[in-house]
């Protein structure tokens, strides 16, 4: 495992996107440090909340090529060819990954001290400031996961990329998103229907398996309809809440109350550890079906 | 040793690989024959762990590459068609990255990557970007990978593919003198190649094992018979008297020229061991000078051409896969 973690990170140093990552959670780091400092608010928080927006760019630079440039030139061909388990395979590229994701951070970690120090009035609180900045790892740690996930599907770099800004970018703007879907019981009915045909159609691409997918999609239908028929009341805004518990980013929001959310911790390493786990998956498929 | 037993692969609709049953022994260089699209890459990647298979079974030293993965793949050194080669590192860098990922010690390391660098004749370019290597030195860079942390088995796929007739040569040697010391395996649907470097052939069409054998014993198993030309000096039903009392002679074909010699076409049925000298000896007893006598046979190449022409089930092949290695 430390051998892929190694050479994982290595070729993300030999690369430039770690760096553009870098100096883009440095610049805009400080650019938000003064701006907020000049406006006398002395809460780090605010600088990594406003700073989350990074990552819609930053996670797609980082992970696209993880696994579907491996696949692209072949190379994956060696990974499967290695006596190592695929959840070590994975693994070390993860943790190479969340690496490079965190080394910025460290030295963002610095802004408070340098404030502290050079201020002369308005000192920032250290303890929130490093709570957040906790937070903010591991939100970056399980966007991370979703991002080597979207990659391990892909054999195109560049769609990769394309995809996982998609996806980033839904995950931001989820909850605003759901607020223009009526409360109503029949809007979530349709909002249901809809999640479950796309659902049934990335099953079908991933196991290229079309009637397998269709009955799936047609029993999870079916079995929405009876919970509609049995629960018509409760379907009010349901598909709201499903879709919160999704919401990736939102989960930072505590920490900018000045709030060391456990919970909200938690929840971010059960996301990467799911996707960790589908990537694993995708990564096993292809044995299946080359 | 490796057991390969009732391997099948399917993608669907279409088979790849069909009820595949073949012993490696160890210690020799074995061919994977077969036309493009035969199967081939498809039974590598199974034996090397890259694929699942839909049936059957594969043991490596006794380990099943599918129940024990981690042990049976340790034992493979695995070459795929296209080297799976990081071209941003130097080759020292990548040969010691899959070393590690391989498992071997740190301690062991330099040693290892010494080794499969001086096997494969890769040491003076080991601190050159694997990007800038030629197509001949990456592939020795792919074969030097699948020799690190001493596998008892090497499985090269296509090994000497797009390379020039001088680095074909070099790929060859240098895959004759890894077949001293252990078992490789090595795919090519190029029939010199194999008669080359293997000990055994594996001849596969569709996905099925349609032959195998040592290269001579296929050569022998599926000639019809055996062909004498000969040219003495004699008339033509002259000729003919002399030889088709001779044991084992089915046909005498003489094409007499103007200067009294006579071009003769002997066939002979059975594969008999003597049967030059008998047919010499039947000539000198009539006192016709030979003036040549050669032994001609169906070539490996015929034998391909045969089992692998659009002939749908074949009964012989059947036959021989019974007499296959498979006993052991």
């Amino acid at each position: 495992m430390t051998a892929i973690y190694e050479r994982e990170l290595d070729s993300q140093m030999n690369g430039l996107t770690g760096y553009v990552y870098g100096a883009l959670v440095l610049l805009f780091g400080g650019i938000y440090v003064m701006a907020y400092h000049l406006e006398g608010a002395t809460d780090f928080t605010y600088v990594l909340y406003s700073l989350t927006f990074i990552f819609l760019i930053a996670i797609p630079l980082l992970t696209m090529r993880s696994i579907a440039e491996e696949r692209h030139q072949k190379t994956d061909q060696l990974l499967y060819s290695l006596p190592l388990s695929m959840t070590k395979i994975v693994l070390g590229k993860f943790l190479a990954l969340v690496t490079v994701m965190v080394l910025p951070l460290l030295v963002l970690a610095l802004y408070p001290l340098l404030v502290n120090a050079l201020a002369t009035s308005g000192a920032i609180p250290l303890k929130s400031a490093y709570g957040a900045l906790v937070g903010f790892a591991f939100l970056g740690m399980a966007l991370t996961a979703i991002g080597l996930f979207i990659s391990s599907l892909m054999e195109n770099v560049g769609l990769a990329a394309g995809a996982c800004f998609m996806v980033m970018l839904i995950l931001y703007f989820l909850t605003p998103l759901t607020g223009y879907i009526s409360d109503s019981p029949g809007a979530s009915l349709a909002a249901f229907a809809v999640a479950i045909l796309l659902f049934g159609a990335i099953l079908w691409r991933l196991t290229r398996n079309g009637g397998f997918a269709l009955v799936f999609t047609a029993v999870l239908e079916a079995a929405l309809g009876v919970c509609f028929a049995l629960w018509r009341t409760r379907f009010g805004g349901l598909f709201a809440d499903v879709v919160g518990n999704l919401a990736v980013f939102d989960r930072f929001d505590s920490f900018s109350y000045d709030i060391f959310d456990l919970r909200a911790i938690v929840y971010y390493i059960a996301v990467a550890a799911v996707f960790l786990f589908f990537t694993v998956q995708s990564m096993e498929r292809r044995r299946w079906a080359a | 040793m490796i057991q390969v037993s009732h391997l099948t692969k399917r993608y669907g609709e279409r088979t790849a690989v069909e009820d595949l049953t073949f012993t490696v022994e160890s210690g020799l260089v074995y061919g994977f024959l077969g036309p493009n699209g035969a199967g081939k890459s498809t039974t590598m990647n199974i034996l090397t762990g890259c694929l699942s298979a839909t049936e059957g079974q594969v043991t490596i030293d006794g380990f099943d590459i599918f129940d024990q993965p981690a042990r049976a793949k340790a034992r493979v050194g695995y070459l795929p068609e296209q080297p799976p080669l990081y071209t941003g590192m130097t080759a020292r860098e990548y040969l010691s990255f899959v070393a590690r990922a391989k498992g071997v010690k740190l301690a062991a390391l330099d040693g290892e990557l010494e080794r499969a660098m001086a096997v494969t004749g890769v040491t003076d370019v080991a601190d050159r970007l694997i990007r800038n290597l030629s197509k001949g030195y990456r592939q020795r860079v792919g074969i030097a990978q699948a020799l690190l942390a001493d596998p008892s088995v090497i499985i090269l796929d296509e090994p000497t593919v797009g390379l020039d007739p001088l680095q074909i040569v070099e790929i060859r040697e240098l895959i004759r003198s890894l077949g001293r010391e252990r078992t490789v395996i090595l795919s090519t649907h190029i029939l010199s190649e194999v008669q080359a470097v293997c000990d055994r052939v594996l001849l596969i069409h569709r996905g099925r094992l349609v032959a195998s054998g040592t290269p001579a014993e296929l050569e022998s198993r599926f000639s019809s018979g055996v062909t004498y030309r000969l040219m003495v000096k004699a008339g033509a039903e002259e000729a003919r008297a002399a030889l088709e009392p001779v044991a084992g002679v089915a046909d005498v074909l003489a094409s007499p020229d103007e200067a009294g010699r006579c071009a003769l076409e002997v066939s002979v049925a059975g594969a008999e061991e003597d049967m030059d000298e008998r047919l010499s000896f039947a000539l000198s007893d009539r006192h016709i000078p030979v003036l040549r006598l050669e032994r001609e046979q169906a070539s490996l190449e015929d034998v391909f051409l045969a089992l692998t022409k659009d002939a749908g089930e074949q009964p012989q092949p059947k036959k021989r896969r019974r007499k296959g290695d498979r006993a052991s």
